[in-house]
């Protein structure tokens, strides 16, 4: 098999972001990306985010800490160039974020105050925006190291497939936020007029919310108060980490038409950002059996065998014929299936200016280094 | 089971179900079924771009109701929107505009996490409790993990929040998802084993987290019954005396080796369904048809004889 456009990222560049929406084998893309990545020689990490348990146990993510998976389980074979190292973590979004405002923080009064505060608690907790600022941030981290060839990220399953390319910029506009900044400063002068007013707003917004919620907005702003800089320095190196000619997007999708309609949409909006897609992988396409040129003739085939005169003497005859005429309507539905999605996704990849990789409706699960492997070879060639 | 019975049983369903599992398609499916057995049926797409509106064949759907079918309306909300209608309503429109220009309401509902989905499951209630509410509200619940976030997040705000509207509005939207009368999630996974093991995890969360009752399990793109997976196609032709070409012989044995495969795993998933999750559940197969007015018609189908062939209430 020759090797595919995916195959040549995985060769030479630096990152790979996995993105697309939930449930068209993102996770399991980025792996068998890593371990095709491994396999080359290279020093490779992979982020994963909420990977299905088997293949969490598979790549030994029992924590969040990175673990080295044995070279055993990535090349049974041993025939990998022996530089090749395969490092695997999973997000653990709580708690790095903690470690964060413990590195910018400039004292641990600060640091505690901050951590203690109902409001950051929710902020590092909320389920959306924080992931994809923590995938961010890890790639980031990795990427200073300087220990790993090659970083894979699994983006995470948002309700907007952009949000880790707008995450950091959000958490700054957050702590930028100007009503919580005028609330902060001493009412004097000529912000004084302006400071009243922000207060009688503040004041109306509590009336909704309930009050507590405002002084727990207030107390971490106070608390919060210069570390800005630290984390708008970061969300900028990301951002100028990910607009390098060395990273590569890598779009996932699967056949189905919603699938389809998101990654034309996440296209779009990528190319907003400057950037563009380098890959698409199409998860679970159904394999082509027969041509889509031999689709008529199957069909036909299956009615001349349902037509064929009935011999009521031969009835085990009969039902084999039957038998085989499901058969062929099997084969011809299962050609036109496989034909239609391909055709589609071909148009799409060419829109992107990229070509498709298919991964074929594997006839098992992909939980272990063997399947997985198995999916890499479809997507690298 | 009569059907219509079966699509009254509670006045709010909320079809929930992790990506990619086809879970707007079975949105579409379950309101066509019960707008054809008589009932007016409001659907409400939650946040964003669903495809539900293809699944209907609608153009994109905006805040204002149309009608796909007799019987049928459809409308999308946001947050955003059921904000600045709260806070209308409340003779709070002043502050409204700021609250968003100047990007507090961000920091706000990051305060309160689980703010936007009050506000969106507290204007579904409103909905439920208007004079001239539908017999049957169909919520297409937001996408991937965050069904669970999104339906815990009223009891979290009882938790974080202690007076005021907001608060108000959580204990009433608890009360409406705890009574089954009114409120039910339809959960919907596919017969694969990561899938199985996620409905299984969401469904204990909601009902011991949230309270809230569970009715059938939709099982979805199950491989379509006509699909043969028998194999040796060679010894069936022999039997019925046909001559068939190796290579014809090949790609049959091929075809319906996967079916088989496939067919196998599915069976020994949904198996694993049943002894995991006691609800009932309904096998929807996978259309090899584009998903339209149409397609899903044929789902609705499927559905209803399920429902039919249903003996007791889930």
């Amino acid at each position: 098999m020759s090797t595919t456009a995916l195959g040549a990222l995985v060769a030479d560049r630096h990152v790979l972001v996995c993105c697309g929406t939930g449930g068209v084998g993102k996770t399991t893309t980025a792996a068998a990306l890593a371990v095709e990545g491994a396999r080359r020689g290279r020093r490779v990490a992979v982020i994963t985010i909420d990977p299905a348990r088997r293949l969490a146990d598979t790549l030994g993510l029992a924590g969040t800490n990175d673990h080295e998976v044995a070279r055993e389980l990535w090349d049974p074979e041993g025939r990998a160039p022996s530089s090749g190292r395969l490092t695997a973590l999973m997000l653990d979004t709580s708690e790095t974020f903690d470690g964060l405002v413990g590195k910018y923080a400039e004292s641990e009064e600060q640091r505690d105050r901050i951590l203690e505060n109902r409001f950051y608690r929710n902020l590092a907790g909320a389920m959306s925006g924080t992931q994809e600022y923590m995938a961010m941030e890890r790639l980031h981290e990795l990427h200073e190291t300087g220990a790993y060839d090659l970083i894979v990220v699994d983006t995470p399953p948002s309700r907007h497939a952009l949000d880790f390319l707008d995450a950091p910029q959000r958490l700054i506009r957050l702590l930028d936020n100007r009503v919580f900044r005028v609330m902060m400063m001493p009412a004097r002068g000529a912000f004084r007029l302006a400071s009243a007013a922000l207060h009688t707003f503040v004041r109306q917004v509590g009336r909704v919310v309930g009050t507590g919620v405002i002084d727990d907005i207030i107390a971490f702003f106070r608390a919060f108060e210069g570390m800005e800089e630290g984390f708008r320095l970061r969300a900028d190196a990301v951002r100028t980490l990910l607009a390098e000619d060395s990273t590569a997007f890598v779009l996932v999708t699967s056949p189905r038409r919603d699938s389809i309609d998101e990654a034309i949409y996440f296209a779009e909006q990528i190319a907003t950002h400057g950037l563009s897609i380098s890959g698409l992988v199409t998860n679970r396409v159904h394999p082509a059996f027969a041509g889509d040129t031999e689709v008529e003739r199957l069909r036909t085939r299956a009615t001349e065998l349902r037509l064929d005169g009935v011999d009521d003497t031969h009835p085990d005859a009969d039902a084999a014929r039957r038998r085989l005429a499901d058969r062929y309507d099997t084969l011809a539905d299962l050609a036109a299936l496989a034909a239609r999605e391909r055709t589609v996704l071909a148009e799409v990849a060419e829109h992107m200016g990229t070509s498709p990789v298919y991964v074929p409706f594997l006839p098992h699960d992909v939980h272990d280094l063997t399947t997985l492997h198995e999916v890499g070879t479809y997507l690298v060639g | 089971m009569e059907l219509a019975q079966f699509c009254a049983s509670s006045r709010i369903v909320i079809v929930a179900g992790k990506g990619g599992v086809g879970k707007t398609t079975v949105v579409a499916t379950l309101a066509t079924m019960a707008a054809r057995s008589g009932l007016s049926v409001l659907v409400v797409e939650v946040e964003g771009k669903s495809g539900l509106s293809a699944c209907l064949g609608l153009p994109p759907l905006a805040y204002e109701e149309v009608e796909a079918t007799p019987g049928l309306r459809v409308r999308a909300l946001s947050a955003d929107d059921a904000l600045l209608e709260y806070l209308d309503q409340r003779g709070l429109h002043r502050i409204s505009g700021r609250l968003v220009r100047s990007g507090t309401i961000d920091v706000v509902s990051t305060a309160v996490p689980g703010m936007r989905d009050i506000l969106l499951l507290g204007k579904v209630k409103q909905l439920e409790q208007a004079a001239d509410a539908p017999d049957l509200i169909v919520i297409d619940a937001p996408a991937a993990g965050h069904a669970i976030t999104f339906l815990m997040s009223p009891r979290g705000l009882q938790d974080a929040v202690r007076m005021g509207p907001v608060r108000h509005q959580a204990d009433e939207v608890v009360e409406m998802l705890s009574d089954s009368a009114r409120c039910q999630v339809l959960l919907v996974t596919l017969p694969e084993e990561t899938p199985v093991n996620e409905v299984t995890e969401t469904a204990f969360a909601l009902e011991e987290r949230v309270g809230i009752a569970l009715g059938p399990v939709v099982v979805n793109q199950c491989l379509p019954t006509r699909w043969s997976g028998a194999p040796n196609a060679v010894a069936d032709a022999a039997r019925a005396g046909i001559d068939l070409a190796d290579a014809d012989a090949a790609a049959l044995d091929a075809a319906t080796g996967f079916v088989g495969a496939r067919r196998a795993i599915q069976q020994e998933q949904i198996d694993r369904l049943a002894k995991m999750l006691p609800l009932p559940q309904i096998q929807l197969p996978f259309l090899d048809e584009e998903i339209g007015p149409e397609a899903v018609g044929h789902l609705a189908d499927a559905f209803a004889a399920q429902v039919t062939a249903m003996k007791t209430l889930p």
